[in-house]
């Protein structure tokens, strides 16, 4: 079985690239999952976090907004408006935008996509934060 | 010191401090230049995903969609189109040749038969209508120089709005670009490209084949092609203004590094003539002053 050549890039610079084994992604639909050799998709993707699970390192988690994937031939594009790396980002501050975006938040479509985006952000860090637990007990 | 000498040594003094000033200048340009073309590389893989991305959704998509009707069957009687200048002056001919441009381009459309809806980006194209009395759909300013995603975004919406206005209420039927194609160093064009509609190149098996890229892979596609084609659109529009500003503002930098360069030479070449000027006045009064003591002293010499 192969390995998946994955790129994650926002619209103003490279994120991340690397090999994978899988790559979880939450689409309008629902979650899926790329193994190596899926069939070509094209997706847009909620804004969620981006499971990638490397084949030489630990894997890397990406809170991805506005954005979409390509998959084919093993490639997998990961284009999003804005994605932060959850190495990037600080929890304390992700847990303040969130509750500043839920104090601020009435019906509108808007404010309710800024809680998403916070939400996905911290998701993102906790995940990150854990992970770096988890590998330094060991 | 004699008045001659004492007006040119001031002007030498003021020519002197122009000459730090666009000195200075010309060194943040040519800085700014590495890193607004820095910009436009990173955001290139992007745009090449996103470009691969929409072909292959409108070669499997059928229908009829708003973005890509290319038929002329509907009368077009308007058009935008967004003019990207720069917000401050001394930077030679940057923004005076996108106006230019974009006043030809404004001619071509009207004898096409089509009203022009100007959309402004910079405060020089901002005066530049107004002191023409022209109306100005919207304008946008204090970016120019660094761009971010955010600008773009605002500005496509604001075209996406009125491209998706019918035209009977004033609306748009065509969007156009102008602005300063990045090159290199030394080149930079004024450019106008159609953002709407999209002009689709329909590709055939052998021209793909020839290009290397091959076929577009049959992608099966979340929600359904047409609907991923109506979110990729809106971000084309968005990517290709994003694209337009930073090269436009690397452009800018760049012909401000060329014009801040020239007024650099262009200075030391007046210190150089402003000094000749001024030694020749002090020998001058130098001689003066000598045959002056000379003149006297013959006249004691010829009393005594």
């Amino acid at each position: 079985m192969g390995e998946l050549n994955v790129s994650v890039v926002a619209v103003d610079r490279k994120l991340w690239s690397g090999t994978a084994s899988l790559v979880v992604a939450k689409t309008l639909e629902g979650e899926i999952g790329i193994l190596p050799q899926h069939e070509a998709v094209l997706a847009i993707l909620a804004d969620s976090p981006v499971r990638i699970t490397t084949t030489d390192g630990p894997s890397v988690v990406v809170a991805v907004h506005g954005g979409f994937f390509a998959v084919d031939h093993d490639e997998v594009w990961i284009l999003a408006e804005t994605a932060e790396l959850g190495g990037e980002i600080d929890v304390e501050r992700a847990t303040l935008a969130l509750e500043r975006a839920r104090a601020a938040a009435t019906e509108s479509a808007e404010e309710m996509a800024a809680i998403e985006r916070a939400e996905t952000r911290l998701k993102v860090a906790l995940a990150e934060q854990s992970k770096l637990r988890a590998s330094g007990t060991h | 010191m004699g008045a001659q000498l004492r007006i040119y040594r001031r002007r030498i003094k003021s020519v002197q401090a122009t000459k730090k000033i666009t000195k200075a200048m010309e060194l943040i340009a040519s800085s700014r230049i590495v890193k607004a073309q820095q910009r436009v590389e990173a955001a290139l893989p992007y745009t090449r995903a996103l470009t691969m991305a929409i072909s292959a959704a409108a070669t499997s998509t059928r229908g009829n969609i708003p973005f890509l009707c290319d038929d002329e069957k509907v009368p077009r009687k308007r058009a935008s189109i967004l003019v990207i200048t720069s917000d401050r002056g001394l930077a030679g001919g940057y923004s005076s040749s996108v106006i230019k441009e974009g006043e030809q381009l404004t001619k071509l459309l009207d004898n096409r038969g089509l009203k022009v809806v100007p959309y402004l980006v910079g405060r020089k194209a901002i005066g530049f209508y107004r002191f023409r009395g022209r109306t100005v759909a919207q304008s946008w300013s204090g970016f120019s120089d660094t761009p971010t995603y955010e600008n773009a975004k605002e500005i496509s919406a604001a075209l996406l709005a009125s491209y998706l206005t019918p035209n009977t209420e004033g609306g748009s039927d065509e969007i156009h670009v102008v602005y300063m194609h990045f090159v290199s160093m030394v080149t930079q064009i004024p450019t106008v490209i159609q953002i709407l509609p999209i002009k689709v190149v329909a590709q055939t098996a052998e021209e793909a084949a020839a290009s290397g890229s091959g076929p577009f892979p049959l992608y099966s596609f979340e929600p359904s092609a047409s609907e991923v084609l109506d979110m990729l659109i809106p971000k084309y529009v968005e990517n290709l203004v994003f694209t337009s500003l930073l090269l436009a503002a690397a452009s800018e930098h760049a012909a401000r590094r060329r014009a801040m360069s020239a007024a650099t030479d262009n200075a030391e070449e007046l210190i150089k003539t402003l000094s000749r000027q001024a030694n020749q006045a002090r020998q001058s009064e130098i001689t003066q002053e000598i045959s002056e003591i000379v003149g006297g002293a013959d006249a004691l010499s010829a009393s005594a």
